[in-house]
């Protein structure tokens, strides 16, 4: 698919250097200051303040009833905060109806008219604008063709697959060119081969637009792929905001860490602390934890460090240097995913770790196995200290 | 194989129990009062010839069918007779009152709808509640409402709206009430369940998408709710063209319905044959909207939700 439309040179540069999210004089598109929103006792949204900017591909990730949701349906329109003002362009909406709203949004269930086809859904936001007709034929044909559905124009929902009802329901969300998208779980329903290919197509889409795309998902991989930023929630809270590469490496807390990708959590005691070095002591490993890093924590006091499994080693044999770094256990068990291998060390303590291992060879004399005696080691900028 | 077998006769078993059902209880039915109303009055028991008399053998039968005729079409078609006076005005009738249930129904019945979901159960309880009282008591409460001593006038009078009674009792304007009152949840019940299922997302997607409400209403709730409200009305319209207890009741002497005209002729004139005739030429007006009903049902069969 990608062969078809030859690349656009410009798109490498931009991308590179895009991070308007650094620059203190850059006027953020869309804020939300200190929102807040209740739904009787229960608090969906719990005091969120975000700035999401222009041209940007943001991502609101958590897992489900976490406020992603909510806080989208609040920009849309179908949510009134409860406190807190919400602007876009600088201008308060709080109060204006959706239908008032220059966001359109890409719904979950697609909620494509069912008793209209494929033109009329994608022309009928158009109409709502009293756009001269011919306009309104012009861009329809336009979105037609960004979605590849011109042979389906005619057609009516329930006579799609569901790759082409996603299709229609992007291209309608698209008509009326919003300051902003907002796609609520628009992938969801596709199989994953075409929810990967299509991730590719957004992201290009949202670049050759120049449009403001905000996605929720509980897909992890989903955000990282298209998102410029994502920010991370967890019962109604914002957790971390940042890039999907920060997000990963740099977790502000257990909690990012652990929710996105996989991770092992080793709980700590600082042993000592000097300039941009830590060593930390920890009851499942006898030997010492050094991680390059310095939160100016005190000797005694409580760290974890975490570790992902790709970033730890694996051998048979004993490493040349045990003071510190090192765990020694027992394979507990394998998973063999053909790029590489997950294995589930159980120390002695009885705690299990896991390591992930490329493949790299497809012949290898001794591969562990159930049951080997095995050392796991790490180097000390692999770790991340985490104190929340 | 055997077990296709099995479960072949049973299939055909399911199916024969509405067949012979219709089969007993309206195809012979039916039979018997077409095959009357091609004979002619006589004075004996039964009041029509000829009779059908087997024991001739195969003479007997032939001899039957040259009897029979279409005089009796012929006389209720002759539009002297005001037979077709009736069913025009049956119709006529019958159509103001569904576009009169339809306005009272569909406001019910959205209601209904949107109401909390918790509620929607009671709603429904209170509007089929009705059918717990007798049908033909409930028309006789009417008389004692729209009487001109009745409570509707003596209200009226009581709060200063009207000096003189209301002229309401026995005239066609209380035929309508009696049918909208009547048949309302004939109306109400396809309507809600045609709204019931409608998604509300679609309605927020038409929101953002530029629609204020009362357009999304007639661009998408309403063309949506077409199936329910077809079947609402063809539930009404048919049954409301033969009526015969409310006309009888509420309507005045020159409320014209197929339906009286059917039993006078039946009862007053003791014209078996001319009745029958009047029963399966009604039977033809509405086998009309009963087939465009079974279209639409079919249509949205079809359709897959």
């Amino acid at each position: 698919m990608a062969a078809e439309k030859p690349r656009n040179q410009t798109i490498g540069a931009v991308r590179r250097t895009f991070q308007p999210w650094a620059d203190p004089d850059k006027k953020p598109l869309i804020r939300f200051e200190n929102v807040v929103k209740r739904f009787g006792d229960f608090t969906a949204v719990d005091n969120v303040s975000l700035d999401i900017y222009e041209r940007e591909f943001f991502a609101l990730l958590g897992p489900s009833g976490c406020g992603k949701t909510t806080l989208m349906r609040m920009l849309a329109g179908f949510e009134e905060p409860t406190e807190g003002r919400l602007t876009l362009a600088g201008e308060d909406i709080s109060g204006i109806p959706p239908y008032r709203r220059p966001v359109n949004m890409m719904f979950q269930s697609y909620a494509l008219f069912p008793h209209m086809n494929v033109l009329d859904n994608i022309a009928f936001g158009l109409k709502q604008d009293k756009m001269p007709k011919a306009d309104i034929a012009a861009r329809v044909e336009e979105m037609l063709k960004l979605t590849k559905l011109e042979k389906f124009a005619k057609r009516k929902p329930h006579q799609l697959s569901g790759g082409q009802r996603q299709r229609v329901a992007l291209a309608r969300s698209l008509a009326k060119r919003p300051k902003v998208l907002l796609l609520d779980e628009p992938l969801g329903a596709l199989d994953k081969k075409l929810r990967e290919e299509t991730q590719f197509e957004l992201m290009d889409l949202q670049m050759d637009l120049g449009m403001t795309f905000l996605i929720v998902t509980h897909d992890q991989e989903e955000a990282m792929t298209v998102a410029d930023r994502i920010a991370v929630m967890n019962h109604g809270v914002l957790m971390q905001v940042a890039p999907p590469a920060v997000i990963y490496e740099q977790p502000a807390t257990r909690y990012v860490a652990d929710f996105i990708g996989e991770v092992n959590l080793v709980e700590g005691k600082v042993i000592s602390a000097s300039g941009d070095e830590t060593r930390l002591s920890s009851p499942i490993t006898p030997h010492p934890l050094r991680v390059s890093q310095s939160l100016g924590l005190k000797p005694g006091e409580e760290a974890c460090i975490a570790i992902r499994p790709e970033k730890l080693r694996i051998s048979l044999d004993e490493p040349a240097d045990t003071s510190e770094n090192c765990f020694r256990g027992e394979i507990w068990d394998i998973g063999y995913l053909g790029d590489l291998s997950i294995y589930h060390v159980e120390l002695e303590c009885g705690q299990r770790i896991k390591v992930s291992q490329p493949n790299l060879s497809r012949v290898v004399q001794r591969p562990i196995t159930w049951d080997d005696k095995v050392w796991v080691t790490f180097a000390p900028h692999a770790g991340v200290m985490l104190t929340r | 194989m055997a077990m296709a077998g099995e479960k072949g006769r049973g299939r055909y078993l399911v199916l024969a129990v509405p067949y012979l059902w219709l089969v007993a209880l309206f195809l012979a039915p039916f039979l018997i009062v077409f095959k009357i109303s091609l004979s002619q009055d006589a004075i004996a028991q039964p009041p029509y010839t000829p009779l059908l008399d087997l024991s001739d053998g195969w003479a007997g039968f032939t001899d039957y069918l040259s009897q029979l005729s279409f005089d009796n079409y012929a006389y209720v078609l002759d539009f002297s007779n005001e037979f077709i006076q009736a069913y025009g005005s049956s119709l006529i009738i019958a159509s103001i009152s569904t576009v009169l249930l339809l306005l009272v129904g569909y406001p019910i019945a959205y209601g209904m709808a949107r109401a909390p979901r918790s509620m929607q159960p009671t709603l429904l309880m209170l509007v089929i509640l009705p059918f717990w009282t007798s049908f033909l008591i409930r028309v006789y409460a009417w008389i004692g409402i729209l009487s001109p001593e009745g409570l509707l006038n003596q209200g009226l009078m009581a709060l200063g709206i009207i000096n003189e009674p209301l002229e309401l009792l026995n005239t066609d304007i209380a035929v309508y009430i009696g049918i909208v009152y009547s048949y309302l949840p004939f109306m109400v019940l396809p309507l809600y369940s045609a709204l019931e299922k409608l998604d509300l997302t679609l309605l927020e997607a038409a929101a953002d998408l530029g629609c204020p409400p009362t357009k999304a209403f007639w661009t998408i709730t309403f063309p949506l709710s077409l199936p329910g409200v077809a079947a609402g009305a063809l539930l009404c319209f048919i049954p409301a063209v033969g009526e015969f207890v409310i006309p009888d009741l509420l309507g005045g002497s020159n409320t014209l319905m197929i339906g009286k005209s059917l039993w006078t002729e039946f009862t007053v004139n003791r014209s078996w044959t001319v009745s029958s005739a009047v029963a399966v030429l009604l039977l033809l007006v509405l086998v009309v909207p009963i087939v465009i009903y079974q279209n639409v049902q079919q249509r949205e069969l079809e359709a897959g939700k």
